[in-house]
């Protein structure tokens, strides 16, 4: 019998059973609340934020490859939207599967479902890419190789509007943003609106569960015993004949398209694609939620993203803005919002290091500690 | 005809020179163990023939394929496996896991048959299947990093200083097993600074001195030889 790599130790049903009631949970939500509530908005961006959490994961988590400039792939998600759902090419007009409304409208009109496929195949790309120059390094070096590729992307965004490609047509239209963005248009669902957001929500939670499904996959297949081998031990891994090369470029490509998808629906959801959301401080962002609920582990991860997503847009603005003015200070605490994101993750190093949810062995390097490795294997052939 | 010929590697670790052209064979079905003080290049030529540190220079023919400039992964494939210097278990998996792990590249359905001899050779590592790799003293660690290498089937099994750091008691026990291994078919080079050991247990022996070969010859002879004695043998 083979037991399956990173298993909990809860029995299989009870796992099933929890994880069955939490989507249920999940799918009937947005019916609590009217359609244009806000809740059902901060919980639809907490849901896209629980995609790239997911993303980020298969990178840091499971591969162990300190990615600090995952924002890019936010970008590039959304940039695909920007492209491909508005009217930002007006010189063309390209519709596919759009609704009768879009089909009027000048520029490149494709169905969001197509555009979270270019999105993600486009982002695995740029994963790779990235993912090149750091097959040589190790931990910290990898963060800031990957750090400035993150703002290598924002730049582009900004200067986006003095780029022509084909033409006259710009790359992106720099800080000003790319707007209006299509609403996304799908069988079975109710008309995309700003003031009916169930549909969006639903979406957001369809992506999150492809994407849940597919780690939890990748996390029990050969790649992914090849991953967590590789965070493991380098040296051991490559004796054992697991091709590091290949290895790290799948979690880069992984990773990054995952993000992408994410990208794409925020690109649509919030209706502009604008080069200032694209701040290094997004990827810090995300990597803060995944710690907090646990590196490696999927449902650490949701729980993570949810938390701290929710903490941003809701706990922090709503319910506690007002304590610095009643505490006789004057600033409000929406401008320190990293600041305390900052300061949550102190705690959790302090108080419990593993992450809210920790997977299994990370648990046990935490709390026992594991000699340190050395001798780098040294990736020559590509 | 050997199953392994290197001939006249040189290889780098940056711009500094480890081997300076260093000339072996190891024939089918021997134990050919190298010896050498620190720094000789001992590690450095089995990381050479393993992939993880390709030389610059040279052949390395492993059953008549040049494999001097494959990727690790390619020549774990044609069935050369290594247990690196310093054990490099996978600390935090399970015995277990590190053995399943051993098997990476292997589709065959013989696996299991396999594990059941590494339990059967190691049978220190049955009792603590469940374990973690990281909890466990040296000698095991050694055991298990020896019989995850195993686990890939190997023609060729390259041993990297099996005694290092390594209770006397159990150093012994890991060289029994160790000819029991090569009884069993496996042929075996073995890098060891316990020259005792090795010269007891091998066919014939190389030393290295500042990356080149100094002197090969049968190992009882090694043995026999002054020079040797007064270097390495603490005679």
């Amino acid at each position: 019998m083979r037991r399956r790599f990173g298993a909990r130790t809860l029995p299989r049903g009870v796992n099933f059973a929890l994880a069955a009631a939490a989507i249920a949970l999940a799918i009937v939500f947005p019916l609590f609340f009217p359609p244009g509530s806000g809740w059902v908005d901060d919980m639809t961006i907490a849901l896209a934020y629980v995609v790239m959490g997911l993303g980020l994961n298969v990178v840091v988590g499971y591969a162990g490859l300190l990615d600090l400039g995952y924002v890019a792939f936010f970008a590039i998600g959304a940039y695909t939207t920007g492209w491909f759902m508005s009217g930002f090419y007006g010189d063309v007009n390209v519709h596919v599967f759009v609704s009768e409304f879009t089909k009027a409208l000048p520029g490149i009109h494709l169905n969001f479902l197509l555009v979270v496929v270019i999105a993600a195949a486009l982002c695995a790309v740029a994963g790779i890419i990235i993912g090149l120059p750091t097959l040589r390094l190790r931990g910290d070096y990898i963060a800031i190789v990957t750090l400035a590729f993150g703002e290598i992307i924002r730049v582009f965004a900004i200067e986006g509007n003095e780029i022509t490609i084909a033409g006259n047509a710009k790359l992106t239209a720099g800080r000003q943003g790319i707007t209006p963005i299509d609403k996304i248009d799908l069988p079975f669902l109710d008309q995309f609106t700003s003031l009916n957001l169930r549909p969006w929500y639903w979406t957001a939670l369809g992506l999150v569960l492809v994407v849940l499904f597919v780690n939890i996959r990748l996390r029990d297949s050969r790649l992914g015993r090849a991953w967590i081998a590789l965070r493991e031990d380098e040296v051991a891994a490559a004796s054992m004949g697991i091709p590091l090369v290949k290895t790290k470029l799948m979690a880069y490509g992984v990773g990054a398209a995952f993000g992408g998808m994410s990208g794409a629906f925020l690109g649509s959801f919030l209706n502009t694609v604008n080069a200032d959301q694209f701040a290094f401080g997004f990827s810090i962002f995300i990597l803060a939620m995944i710690i907090l609920g646990g590196l490696g582990s999927v449902w650490g991860v949701v729980i993570g993203s949810l938390a701290l997503s929710l903490i941003n847009t809701r706990l922090i603005p709503d319910v506690l803005n007002d304590v610095p003015s009643s505490l006789g200070l004057d600033f409000n605490l929406v401008d320190v919002n990293y600041g305390i994101f900052g300061f949550l993750l102190v705690l959790m190093m302090v108080l419990r290091p593993e992450g809210l949810l920790p997977e299994r062995r990370r648990q046990i390097e935490l709390h026992e500690g594991t000699p340190g490795d050395e001798a780098l294997v040294e990736v020559t052939h590509a | 005809m050997a199953i392994l010929e290197v001939r006249d590697i040189h290889t780098y670790y940056g711009n500094i020179q480890a081997l300076k052209g260093v000339t072996l064979e190891v024939e089918e079905g021997e134990i050919v163990t190298l010896i050498g003080s620190n720094g000789a290049g001992k590690s450095t030529t089995l990381r050479s023939i393993s992939g993880l540190t390709p030389p610059r220079e040279g052949s390395i023919v492993f059953r008549g394929q040049d494999i001097a400039f494959m990727p690790p992964q390619e020549i774990v494939r044609l069935g050369i496996l290594q247990s690196p210097e310093g054990r490099h278990c996978f600390q935090r998996m399970t015995v277990r896991e590190n053995l399943e792990l051993g098997a990476y590249l292997r589709r065959d359905r013989q696996v299991a048959e396999d594990m059941e001899r590494v339990f059967d050779l190691f049978p220190r590592l049955k009792e603590r299947e469940r374990q973690k790799a990281g909890t466990m003293s040296g000698g095991e660690q050694q055991m298990l990093a020896i019989g995850r290498a195993l686990m890939g089937r190997p023609r060729l099994l390259l041993l990297d200083e099996p005694s290092m750091g390594i209770a006397p008691i159990l150093v012994e026990r890991i060289y029994e097993t160790i000819a029991e291994i090569n009884r069993q078919g496996t042929t075996i080079l073995l890098v060891e600074q316990n020259a005792n050991y090795a010269l007891g247990v091998s066919h014939r022996g190389y030393v290295l001195e500042t990356g080149t070969v100094a002197l090969a010859d049968a190992s009882d002879r090694l043995r026999e030889n002054p020079d040797v004695q007064r270097a390495y043998l603490g005679a």
